[in-house]
């Protein structure tokens, strides 16, 4: 580790829908270049997460650093600071891009919201297009008229016009076909190559995750269970949410089939979240003291960091 | 092995009519269904596999051709079936699970009153009181807790994976001698995924009769069955043993496909590019003379503009390519 701080750090967060917490105290922090993983299932707080760096969403409390600088701060308040630091690239990239607007006109938009619209920005703007394998015919086409990769490189070079150092990618690969899959997640490495992104790729697709993050956040019911390298994360998973998550995924090859492991009934709701650990109602080595007490984020081995009174057997070292 | 056939298709065509022209969603579709068996159906959207779920159960949108070749089902011809008794038959010997057990279940009655009614053509003359019993027993077979009392409750005041749950019981009062499944666990977490998946492996045991999984994950298949089809752009281009299949794929689509499945537990260099399939599927309003993948495919020669016959092979394996 160098000694310059994270380029993003999230300090005990809370974002809140009405009475419902979705978000609720979460630290995390990201390092300059890294692909950094959100994992876990519908409800767990993920994408309000990701809402609320990009300040989609408000914090009920709680801040987010971006270079240190607090995102709320008087510093951060200029119009084209936070755009030009963080993106967020969204999910469905034609719903995504106004069907009024040619495509000339949708990259032109944000640059010109920051009066940031000058010869040279556009010129860059074009120059990731190309990149990116978008002929320049497209410019004046409207977002129907694109086909599922054409729109996916659009928004891609939307998001990228402010110059961002991060980008959010919420489920980048949702709604794609297996073959095409690949096209998207070699598009993602060569923008972070040429570019020098650090990600947030907010996925529940664990063989994405597996293969282009460095490290990982899994989270349940608004809080992150366990925080690691990805590569020891999957190979030796602290949390007993993140095996079961793990051993669900299910594989071609029977010979590296995973015992699965059946979590005791279903998502509790995260309006009344159960006390203590919240994962403890569904937990095979749940003991009285997880009813009661909550466990914090603690390492466990190196580079693994989990929110657990008994983690699993063997990760520890 | 066809005379054992559950259900057999020859020559299966649909076109659904658009504003571009008619669509042929499904090109002449030619495969059996054993009995006992279970057959999962695999392709990316637009395959086709869906609407081949669809015509089997004769549940087709208005949008849709009547469907051109042959349904034998137990030795009877479905497509001249009257619409009245093919409907009994969806109550007797065939059902179906859908993809999204919200839209398939009636919002404004009691799971109850749905699971009783399902059993009603089968079991013509039995008390209310009994079915209601038989329905309980059922949900609590798949999973339901406290099963007596949710009867009761309404298709809202069950979770995604509770209505799935209430979709399967249904379609196993009726002892289907086809249960047809489309993504059953495609709009359900990982973690309740897994729970569906084991019942699902579970019931099969139990099950006489042969069930179709229709997927698009390669990995729920592995798991669950033991026939693959694989479909593209409305053609069956290769059947055969699951196992067997994804251990050596004869056609060059199924090996494509496959080398685009990531194992998330193999260590590879970050540099090298994911694998993926260049090009798309063809369009079905134009369908192709010749091979259907040959547009896309890495061995494409000559004779790739003739269709290519899907021939079994000795050993019971067939693939629609010429190579093969």
């Amino acid at each position: 580790m160098s000694g310059a701080g994270p380029i993003l750090a999230v300090d005990s967060a809370v974002v809140r829908y009405g009475r419902l917490t979705a978000v609720d105290g979460l630290s995390l922090s990201v390092r300059e270049g890294e692909t950094l993983g959100l994992v876990g299932e519908s409800g767990c707080g993920k994408t309000s997460l990701a809402k609320a760096l990009v300040r989609l969403l408000p914090l009920a409390s709680g801040r987010i650093l971006l270079d240190g600088i607090d995102t709320r701060s008087a510093a951060a308040s200029a119009k084209s600071w936070l755009p030009g630091r963080i993106q967020l690239l969204f999910q469905d990239p034609v719903a995504s891009l106004s069907p009024r607007l040619t495509i000339r006109r949708l990259l032109e938009e944000p640059l010109r919201i920051r009066r940031a619209l000058t010869p040279d920005a556009w010129r860059e703007v074009e120059g990731t297009f190309t990149e990116l394998g978008l002929a320049p015919d497209i410019l004046d086409r409207y977002p129907h008229q694109l086909s599922g990769g054409q729109a996916r490189r659009v928004s891609m070079v939307r998001a990228l016009a402010m110059r961002p150092r991060i980008v959010v990618a919420d489920e980048p690969t949702a709604g794609l076909d297996l073959s095409v899959q690949g096209e998207m997640l070699n598009l993602l490495a060569q923008v972070q190559r040429q570019l020098r992104l650090t990600y947030l790729v907010v996925s529940h697709n664990l063989n994405i995750v597996g293969r282009i993050t460095d490290r990982v956040a899994v989270m349940y019911l608004g809080q992150i269970v366990e925080l690691g390298t990805t590569r020891r994360v999957f190979d030796r998973p602290a949390h007993h949410y993140t095996a079961a998550l793990l051993a669900a995924n299910p594989v071609l090859d029977p010979q590296h089939r995973r015992r699965r492991i059946l979590l005791k009934s279903e998502l509790p709701s995260p309006l009344n979240p159960p006390s203590g650990c919240r994962f403890h109602p569904r937990c095979a080595a749940a003991q009285e003291r997880c009813r009661i007490e909550t466990p914090v984020l603690r390492e466990v081995a190196e580079g693994q960091q989990v929110a657990c009174h008994f983690p699993r057997p063997g990760t520890a070292g | 092995m066809t005379e054992a056939a559950l259900l057999s298709v020859r020559g299966l065509e649909v076109r659904y009519a658009t504003d571009r022209g008619p669509v042929q969603v499904l090109g002449g579709i030619s495969l059996d269904i054993p009995q006992g068996t279970v057959v999962g159906i695999v392709g990316e959207s637009g395959s086709g596999k869906s609407t081949l779920a669809l015509a089997l159960m004769g549940l087709l949108p208005a949008n849709a051709s009547q469907p051109a070749g042959s349904l034998l089902f137990e030795g009877d011809e479905l497509a001249t079936l009257s619409l009245s008794r093919r409907r009994r038959l969806r109550g007797t010997k065939m059902a179906m699970v859908f993809q999204d057990p919200m839209s398939s279940l009636h919002p404004l009655f009691a799971i109850g009153t749905q699971m009783v009614d399902v059993q009603r053509a089968k079991n013509a003359g039995v008390a209310r009181g009994e079915l209601w019993r038989r329905a309980a027993a059922m949900l609590t077979r798949v999973g339901v807790p406290d099963a007596a009392q949710r009867m009761s409750r309404y298709p809202h005041e069950f979770s995604g994976g509770m209505r799935q749950r209430v979709m399967i019981a249904m379609a196993l009062l009726v002892e289907p001698k086809l249960l047809i499944a489309d993504e059953p666990t495609t709009a359900l977490d990982a973690t309740i995924e897994a729970q569906i998946v084991e019942l699902l492996r579970d019931i099969r045991r139990e099950i006489r009769g042969s069930v179709i999984l229709i997927s698009h994950s390669l990995g729920l298949v592995a798991e669950l069955c033991d026939q693959i089809v694989v479909m593209y752009a409305g053609k069956v281009v290769e059947t055969g043993p699951v196992a067997e299949v994804f251990a050596q794929p004869r056609h060059p689509y199924t090996r494509a496909l496959l080398g685009c499945e990531i194992d998330p537990w193999q260590v590879v260099d970050a540099s090298i590019p994911l694998p993926r399939i260049p090009g798309s599927p063809p369009d079905l309003v134009d369908p192709p003379r010749g091979c259907v993948f040959a547009a896309r495919c890495p061995q494409r020669f000559e004779r790739c503009s003739e269709p290519p016959p899907l021939t079994p092979a000795a050993d019971g394996r067939a693939a629609a390519c010429w190579l093969a």
